[in-house]
């Protein structure tokens, strides 16, 4: 098929989605003139029920708490496949001593920014059920964090931190940990995913129940996903470039 | 009263498409599947909003103040995640698609495989 004959296809078929679009939109609710009948709800009785302040973290953590055990492993998969598809097309192994060159004003700033970073994911994830925030969100900040290690110490260090042990290690087990805390609610008698600790009092640390224990798992799956995809692409780049 | 949010959703999921049929890079192809997706955040946001709603936080603000709906703001949470994951799987498979055939272009890729 030549580009003329693909793009002159598209713009055929581009007009008759967006006409489809224009007649499908046309047929919802203006913008802001809501009807549905879940977030009412939700907004009214989450709160009292799961005493997580944020909506929002009960609907993903509590509510939905099944779907989001599906996400955390659709992440655990993809992140599998990266890891498989770049470590076995990967020609030679990266000589980390001499690998990224960094100097002495990165290093002071990666002095600060690290620790600082790496501070605010575990608030982040820590203040999910109360401030906008939680386990995905902070995880990344998280990762992050570890990621300029690369290049605020040296990335030999970093590599030897990351390869095998660390990045695997947190991805497993807060995919482990989701399931774990979802069979604690079994064993507890109840239904899968069901809390069982104490909901605690509203508005604090250590309320909500097992929305906070599932943000910290879903926080540990993410933080060690965003470090192997990092990590893998970033190894990728540099046995490129010493090629 | 407006649609515009709406318009703009398609308009984001058409232009992306655009975007992917004509694309001369494999990385742009995934930039430009990337805008698709972003597409669907819009639409569920809109879906979800209530005019004059606040965030639904209820730290701070009292219990049935007007909020906008959770679970599309929950559900934009998956679908970022779900992006994340299909944008890393498609870049690591043009890393590996490079590598064997040295270029990122779509179409040489067809001439060199019939």
């Amino acid at each position: 098929m030549t580009r003329r004959l693909r793009t002159g296809l598209f713009l055929a078929g581009g007009a008759g989605l967006s006409a489809l679009f224009a007649w499908g939109f046309a047929g919802l609710p203006a913008f802001g003139d809501y009807h549905g009948v879940y977030g009412r709800l939700l907004n009214r009785d989450a709160l009292g029920q799961t005493h997580a302040m944020s909506a929002i973290a009960a609907v993903t953590f509590d509510y939905r708490g099944f779907d989001t055990m599906g996400e955390d492993f659709i992440l655990f998969a993809s992140v599998l496949g990266v890891a498989l598809l770049l470590r076995q097309v990967r020609e030679r192994d990266v000589d980390a001593g001499q690998a990224v060159e960094t100097s002495d004003p990165v290093r002071a700033v990666g002095a600060i920014a690290v620790p600082a970073f790496f501070l605010l994911g575990l608030f982040v994830i820590a203040h999910g059920y109360l401030t906008p925030g939680g386990g995905f969100q902070g995880g990344v900040v998280v990762a992050i964090a570890i990621v300029l290690l690369s290049i605020a110490v040296d990335y030999g260090s970093y590599a030897a931190l990351v390869r095998k042990p660390l990045a695997d290690l947190v991805d497993g087990l807060g995919a482990g940990a989701y399931v774990a805390v979802g069979v604690g609610g079994l064993l507890a008698g109840s239904a899968f995913l069901e809390s069982f600790v104490s909901r605690g009092k509203i508005g604090e640390l250590t309320s909500s129940g097992t929305i906070a224990l599932l943000s910290w798992a879903s926080g540990l799956e993410v933080a060690g996903a965003t470090l192997l995809l990092a990590s893998e692409f970033l190894e990728e780049l540099l046995a490129r470039r010493q090629r | 009263m407006s649609y515009l949010p709406y318009a703009l959703a398609g308009w984001l999921f058409v232009v992306g498409l655009y975007g992917v049929v004509t694309s001369r890079n494999l990385i742009h192809l995934v930039v430009c599947v990337s805008v698709i997706q972003s597409a669907t955040y819009v639409l569920l946001l809109a879906i979800g909003y209530v005019k004059g709603g606040t965030a639904p936080i209820f730290n701070g603000i009292a219990l049935g103040t007007k909020a906008v709906d959770p679970v599309v703001q929950a559900l934009t949470l998956t679908d970022v995640v779900v992006s994340v994951t299909s944008m890393a799987l498609l870049l690591a498979i043009a890393v590996e698609v490079h590598k064997r055939t040295g270029t990122l272009d779509p179409d040489e890729l067809r001439e060199q495989h019939g």
